[in-house]
This record gives C-alpha cells, structure tokens and sequence, in this order.
C-alpha cells in the first residue's frame, strides 16, 4: 500500500495566495466561452430593434423575411407573452416588445438563418410599422406632469418613491455648527464587461428539451425564465454557464439575449446561435443609472455627523429591471459605515425611454457614496479639520445596529484608514497648495466605502437555503466539488475548492470543480452582490466538515479506535501520534465499503436578525450578514493649462474579513478601484434622441493601460465572525471609494471641487475658469488691490 | 452568401503548420480563425479594431485579426494563442499571465497575452512604460493592469533567467 511520511502534515491552503484553478486554461486559449462554441448545424441568430425610442406598434410584418431562402425562422413580440424580470412584481419586460416600442434597440422581432449573410439580408425585409409618441430621456422630462406613461401601471413614470426618515434629522442640523447642500450629477455608465453577451440554444424538437449556453451572471434566474417565458417545464431545460467574460453586474438578470436566442431555437427546431456585438451589449446596458445626489448633511466644530438628508434619482431607463433595489439600497447603504443617528432619505427611480440599467459592481451604493464622501471632505476643509480625522471622529464601535437594522459585527475601517495615512505620506503631502516644479499642481483625497456580502433575503424567496455545495469522493480519492456558484473571472471556483481543502487539509490537487450545468450541480442563485465567498464558501465548509466525519469514523473503525481519538492530518489519518495510521487513499477505500460513491453536501443560510428591517417598506435590501470597508488615498497631478489630471499613485486598504486567497483579493481590489478610476474620470453613456452615441469603445472610454496608475493594495483582516474562515467580499467595496478620492486630490491640489461625474478635463477647465473671473472680480472690486 | 463573394487562395503558415486555403476576400482574419479553422483561442470583443482582444502575431508583429482580411496574409506566417505552449509547457508569458494573476475572466488574455509575446521578442527587458506603450491597444476590465505589469516583468525576467530570488 501507499507509504507514510512521518512528518505529514494538514496541507495549509487558506491565506496561501495561489494562482486560480482554471489559469492555465484562460491564458493558453483553452477556455470556451458561450461564442466559442461554434456547431457546425448551427443557425445564425439576429435581431431586428427598433428605430425610435418610444411607439405604438402597429405592424411587424415579417412575410417577405420568413420567405426567404435559408430563413429557418423568424419571432416577434407575438412568439412570447410572459414577461421577465428580477422581482416578482416587476416581471414586465418582454424579450421582445409587445405593443409598444420604449428605447432605441429594443428587440422587435428575430430571425434564424443558415448564415450572417442571409440572416442580415431578412432583417432589412422586417417591415416595422409604428406610431410615435413623446419620448423622455431624462429624468425631468419623464416626472413632467403632462409626461405620458411608458407602463400603464406605473404613473407619472415613477417605478419607486421612497421615503424614510430615521432618527431627529432636523434637531441633527439645529445641532451641527455647520451644513452643506450639494448636488451632484453622475453619469450613467456600462460595465463594458471583455465578452460581448451571447447564447446557444440547442433545441430537441423529438424530446421537447432545451440546452442554452448563456454568457450569463445567474444561470438559475435564467433558468426561471426561460421556463416562464417558453412555457416550458422547467424539468425539459438544462441551463450552461461556460467560461464568462467578465460581468460586474451586467449579467445580474436575465436577459433578452438568452430568450431570443431559446425562442427562436425553438421556432427553427435546432440549434441558434446568437452573439450580439458590442453596439448591442451597449443596448442591452444594465449598467449603472444616472444618478442626481442631492445631499444635506451637519456637522459639529469637532467633525461630528448630526443629521444626514439625501435625496437620490435614478433614470431608470423603460423597464423595471433591478430598479427597485438599485433605489433601496442607495438610501440603506448611507448606513453602516460611519455612526450615524439620524437619515432622511427620499430616492425616485425613474422610468424614462433608454435602455434598462441594472445592478453594476457597488450596485446603489456607488453615487450616494461618492457624493457623502465629497461633502464631508468640504465640511472638513471649511471647519478646519483633517478629512482622515473626522472620519476618525465618526467611526462606529462593532458590534453595531443602524438606524435601519443593519448589524455590523466585524469593521476593519479604522486599520484601512491608519493605513492608507501612513502609506501615502498624508500628513507630509496633503494640503500644500501651489505648483511644483514641473508646473503641476499636486494634491491628496481620501474616500472610504462599504460593500455587503450578499443579500440576507434573496429576491425570490423559496425557503431552500442561500447555497448548498455538494462534494463527490469516490475509489480514486479524488474530490469533485459540485456547485452552482458561477465562476466569471472573479475566482469562485476556487474559492469553493480552497474552502473544502482547508478543512480537509488537503492539497488542492485533489479537487476538481464543476460549476454552472443545471443537470449536474446544485441550485445557485448566482455571483451578484457580493455574496458567493460568504455564503457559498461557508456551505462548501460545511460540506467538507461533513465529509470529514465520515472519513473518521471509517478511519476509527479500520484502526479500532474511537472517532474522537483519530487525528486528521489531511492524507494521513492515525489514532494516536505513535501510530503509523492509514493513507487517505486507504481512509477512502474504508469509507467507501459497503456504501460505494459517497457524496455529501453542505448548506449556508443567514441569520434571520440579518434580514433586515421592517421599519420601512423595502427595508429589508442592505440586509446582509457581514460589511467590508475601504479606506483609499488618491494622488493627482493637475496641468493647469490643459486640464488633464493624471493620477500618480493609490494607496487602498480594504477589510476583506480574511484574505482566502490574498492574490485573488489583491486582483480584485485592483479592478475595484481601477473601475471606480473609469467612472470617475472618463466613462459615460450619451444619447441624442434616445440614440445611443456611445455604443463602442472608442466613443465610451474606457481607461488604458497607460493612464492607469499603480495601485498599492493593503488587505485589513477583521475575521468576521460569520464568514468562511472570517472572510468578507473583496470585488467592490473599493470602487465606491476611488470616485471620492480622486476629486477630493483635486480640490487638495487646486482649491477647485469637482461635482459632476466623470470629472473630463473640459468640465475641470470651466471650474478653474470659472474660478479665475470670480478672482479677477474680487481684485477689481476691492480697492486695496486696485490702488497697488 | 459569402459562397458568392470572389475568393482567394491563401498560402500561410499557422501555428508553425503550412497550410492552403480559399477563402472570401470578405472574410476576416478572426473569421477564418475561429469558425473556418476552429481556433477559438483568439476572441472578438468589440466591432473592430477597439478592445484588442483578436490580437494575434502575424510575421512576429502584433496584428488586430478583426482588421486584417484573410486574403491579405497571404505567405505570412500567423501566430495565435493555441501555438505558444509547447511541450505539454505554459510559455514564459502565458505563466506570467497565470502566476501573477494578470488574468480573470480571462477573455482579453489571448489578445494581452499575444501583444506582450510580440512586446519580449522585440524588447526583452522592458520597463513599465514600454509594457504600458506595447499593450496600449489591449482593454483588460479586470484587473486595472497592475497585475498585468507584473505577469509581463515575471515572463521578462523568466527569459533573461534572471533568479528572481537574487535579483528580490
């Protein structure tokens, strides 16, 4: 048999940075992706969209489309009268539009063909007919009181008011020394993921089965609806998640890519491929929606919050969407980072005739953040005060109940905050006005964010819990790991490995991962909001641990021994350190006897005093078992005459709980700030008559490699108490805290504040203008200058 | 259909085998790549000659195949992800990108990977302003390029058989 080391020990694998399991894959080309799967029986998939932005429709006549050869099938509207959507009260978006038209590309109607060619060549045939009716592409316009209602069941086009008002908000600002008003504008942004959206659908006329490869977020929710929307039983659909390029939230939902794409599989009796190109996945946005800050907020001489007042409206394009939430958690999400005693907030989300945003990394929380944290940094500097110290001043003490019963029970900001002091040299570098000597002006801005680790209540409340992973061992003494989690770039898979190694202390070559088949693995909800480190890796512990029993029982009965005297040692099993004990191979072959195959599983579900509140409608979005907390320090350097800001150099801290794996987190502090850096001082949609002008990377910049700056990561481990080996989220509690930080250096280094989003070097340029003739009036009114 | 369009024959080398193909003078590179040969590897990201993602190397140089026509590489000799390793053994580069994490979703690697691979044969002890002028076409969405950087200085230095140890 297997010869035993006498220094075996339990493999150590959490805290160990490691590369990701399926690397090797993605930088040699290996990795498939839902384009690259390419049957050669395949049919072409395209979609007609409409030419305007908001009509009745009266007619898609698609005879001359379906009669052409090497048309296999055409869908419109007609094909499909269920609507899909996030929440079950929101579920009235079509795949294809039905009677009204209400965005610029909104899918009207589908064809199939043999190839591009002829595919192309029936869309020209579609013949579109409509109405016009007024059109609203700001939130303004939409609220106008003669506006006409894009949805007959949502008046005046508000898709959600909310009102809260927590705590004495006006004895806060009769109490404060000091209050600002301000009102910040936040463009609209997309998460211009690398993988433009694509499906497969693979249709078995004989059987009446369904097999959709979907370049998708949540491959259950997609599931859902394709049962809702096909009328299918959801038992004849297998739903496959392949390789994912990168989401941020935009695959969050179900789109109506992966519809179409089953709608006219189904209709052409094969199978349909449809990849849409970048233009269309700017359409299908789902991005972050423009955003009106409008904040109030007191403070004392010594930096203390009194009362917090903010207004939010988000245009939320033609259709429901995550729209309810996005509004809900940018009011519940002013919550939970500094102390604070009394909020009021009013949020409108606002239905308008664009495409749909959605829930993109830092979803609610990113605009409302960057406008407190802007305000407080100019309270800061009018009272005299240090921006670090007052946020000093108005940290909570964990364990922490809000005002709307969220529960803080790990909070590693204050670390995050010394850290990011020390390191870039704050106390030395900030505040020094004036140009250096390469005519630049320099400055410092810090910023500090939040981030939940998933949803305490999920949207679709079933009773089954938030995450089960199943592990397989069988003769080979290999370990599969079966889970739902859907690995898009951000790591799960091995995540969830790491997680079952550690308690096993194995290697991680003995574990495989399979993720995203609905045939094979168990139910997911899906990577958004933070949630699969924190609630798929503690049921992947739990999963290990359960396995664990097993493999000592078998281990005490082979040795004769008593369970509780084996001792675990990851590939060895003994019962007392004299004895030599068996290999894990050996453990396995004697657990395996009479029973065979062995698999376990392993749950997660939260805590209930975590769903929540029920203070206020909606109350319970921000719930969530655990918070991570960034602190970020930015520094710039302004060229006067042209504007152009360049950002020298980060310095972030982020409580992640516990860094898993550190070079994972590290990767995903990176492209939080980095991303967070785009929407601060470049990204942003535009439209001229609901036509969409910035549907490419070209015209939607996004940062280069060139302009992006080094990022100096710290990791702050708070151990949560409920977290997978204490562990908290990692990819997006950094974002919110760039935008902040980045204009607070501006204002550091030229006495000019930036409001609006994204900070261009044209609207800088207007501010230091603007600034100059207030200067020159000031000199030419005061006569002590004038005499000189 | 594209069986209308006038075609020509090409004579190329790909991933080091010499091959002959007819092909649309419509098509293009990336086309030809992926659905007439069946190398996925190289990926389409944008609607031409944005993102970088179909970056492969064509007589060495780094090329968009979303803006090269296939007709046109005519006796060129085509590189694409799928030649690099060799031997059952990542590149140089292609462990960079791994080790150091300069890859996540994993779907501008090929391209990111291809554009550093033509950057080391023509520079190979880059500074951070060379990497950064070299990959300047190439959008990565994950990792803020820091990580980047880094791969491409690891696979840099793996080349030089520089001791990473001593030289820290």
């Amino acid at each position: 048999m297997n010869e035993i080391k006498k220094d075996v020990k339990p493999a150590k694998v959490i805290g160990v940075p490691r590369p990701l399991i399926d690397g090797p894959e993605k930088v040699s080309g290996k990795a498939l992706y839902t384009a690259d799967f390419i049957p050669y029986d395949h049919m072409v998939g395209r979609i007609f969209r409409s030419p305007v932005a908001h009509a009745n429709i009266i007619e898609v006549d698609t005879s001359k489309a379906e009669a052409l050869e090497g048309v296999l099938g055409v869908v419109t509207g007609d094909d499909c009268d269920e609507g899909f959507g996030v929440l079950p009260i929101a579920r009235y978006e079509y795949p294809m539009a039905r009677e009204r038209v209400r965005y610029r590309g909104e899918p009207v109607a589908a064809v199939a063909a043999v190839d591009v060619e002829t595919a192309q060549k029936a869309l020209d045939l579609i013949e579109f007919k409509y109405e016009e009716l007024p059109a609203y592409f700001t939130s303004e316009e939409a609220m106008a009181p003669d506006a006409v209602s894009l949805h007959e069941h949502r008046e005046g086009n508000i898709e959600r008011d909310v009102d809260y008002d927590l705590g004495d908000v006006d004895g806060g600002f009769a109490e404060a020394d000091l209050v600002l008003e301000r009102e910040y504008n936040c463009a609209e942004i997309c998460q211009v993921q690398s993988e433009p959206h694509a499906a497969i659908a693979e249709y078995d006329a004989e059987r009446d089965y369904m097999t959709v490869r979907a370049s998708t977020q949540v491959p259950f929710y997609v599931h859902l609806m394709l049962a809702k929307t096909l009328k299918m039983d959801q038992s004849r659909i297998r739903m496959i998640k392949p390789h994912i390029g990168g989401g941020f939230g935009c695959r969050t939902e179900c789109l109506n890519v992966e519809l179409i794409c089953a709608l006219l599989a189904r209709k052409a009796k094969g199978t349909v491929r449809l990849v849409v190109n970048r233009e269309e996945t700017f359409i299908t946005h789902r991005g972050r929606p423009e955003t009106d800050v409008k904040l109030k907020v007191g403070m004392k001489k010594d930096g203390t919050i009194t009362a917090v007042d903010c207004q939010a409206i988000q245009r939320g394009g033609a259709y429901g969407g995550y729209g309810i939430v996005t509004i809900l958690y940018a009011g519940s999400l002013i919550n939970g980072i500094y102390q604070l005693d009394a909020v009021r907030y009013n949020g409108l989300r606002v239905l308008t005739n664009t495409p749909p945003p959605g829930a993109m990394r830092g979803h609610g929380t990113v605009d409302v953040r960057y406008g407190f944290e802007a305000i407080l940094d100019e309270l800061s500097v009018e009272l005299g005060l240090d921006p670090i110290e007052v946020r000093r001043k108005n940290l909570l003490k964990e364990p922490y109940e809000t005002l709307n019963e969220m529960f803080i029970n790990s909070y590693g900001l204050p670390e995050a905050l010394d850290i990011v002091e020390k390191e870039s040299g704050w106390k030395d570098k900030r505040g020094k006005p004036g140009k250096d000597g390469d005519g630049k002006y320099r400055g410092l801005g810090v910023g500090c964010a939040h981030y939940p680790c998933g949803a305490s209540k999920p949207v679709n409340w079933t009773g089954e819990p938030h995450a089960t992973v199943h592990l397989k061992l069988d003769w080979d003494a290999s370990i599969t790991v079966l889970t739902g989690a859907p690995e898009i770039g951000q790591g799960s898979s091995t995540m969830v490995a790491q997680c079952a190694a550690e308690v096993l202390g194995l290697d991680m070559t003995r574990f495989q991962v399979h993720s995203g088949d609905s045939k094979l693995v168990p139910k997911d909800n899906g990577a958004y909001s933070s949630r699969i480190t924190y609630m798929v890796g503690n049921a992947s512990i739990e999963a290990a641990r359960n396995l664990k029993t097993i493999l000592i029982e078998a281990a005490a009965k082979k040795l004769d021994a008593k369970p509780e005297d084996i001792e675990c040692l990851g590939e060895v099993y003994r019962a007392a350190s004299q004895d030599e004990g068996l290999t894990f191979e050996e453990v396995v072959m004697a657990a395996l006897e009479g029973t065979g195959t062995i698999t376990v599983k392993g749950n997660f579900d939260t805590l209930p005093e975590s769903h929540g509140t029920r203070k206020f409608r909606g109350g319970a979005i921000g719930g969530s078992m655990a918070y991570a907390y960034a602190a970020e320090v930015v520094q710039v350097a302004v060229d006067p005459d042209t504007a152009e800001v360049e950002v020298e150099q980060v310095w972030v801290a982020q409580d992640v709980g516990r860094a898993l794996n550190p070079l994972s987190v590290e990767g995903q502090i990176q492209g939080s700030v980095w991303m967070g850096m785009g929407q601060a001082f470049c990204e942003g949609t535009r439209f001229h008559n609901g036509l969409p002008i910035t549907g490419n990377m070209l015209d939607y910049r996004v940062p280069s490699i060139v302009e992006s700056p080094p990022i100096d990561t710290h990791i702050v481990e708070s151990v949560d108490p409920n977290g997978p080996y204490g562990a908290k989220e990692a990819g997006e509690t950094s974002l919110a805290a760039f935008i902040p930080a980045y204009t607070n250096a501006i204002a550091d280094a030229l006495g000019v504040r930036p409001i609006d989003l994204p900070v261009t070097p044209d609207r800088l340029m207007e501010l230091i203008e603007a600034r100059e003739t207030e200067e020159r009036v000031a000199a030419a009114q005061d006569p002590s200058v004038a005499a000189e | 259909m594209s069986d209308d369009a006038k075609q020509s024959a090409v004579r190329c080398t790909l991933n080091g085998r010499p091959r002959r193909d007819f092909v649309p003078d419509n098509m293009l590179l990336v086309d030809f790549l992926r659905e007439t040969v069946g190398l996925t590897g190289t990926k389409i990201g944008c609607d031409g000659g944005e993102c970088g993602c179909c970056t492969v190397l064509i007589d060495g140089e780094p090329r968009h195949a979303c803006l090269t026509l296939a007709a046109v590489c005519d006796g060129t000799e085509i590189e694409t992800i799928e030649s690099l390793d060799t031997g059952g053994r990542l590149a140089a580069i292609q462990r960079g990108f791994n080790e150091k994490l300069g890859a996540q979703c994993g779907f501008c690697t090929p391209g990111m990977v291809m554009a550093a691979e033509g950057l080391l044969r023509e520079n190979p002890n880059p500074t951070d302003d060379d990497i950064r002028a070299g990959l300047a076409a190439n959008i990565c969405r994950c990792t803020g390029y820091v990580k980047i950087l880094e791969a491409v200085h690891f696979a840099a230095d793996e080349l030089a058989g520089r001791d990473k140890e001593a030289a820290a």
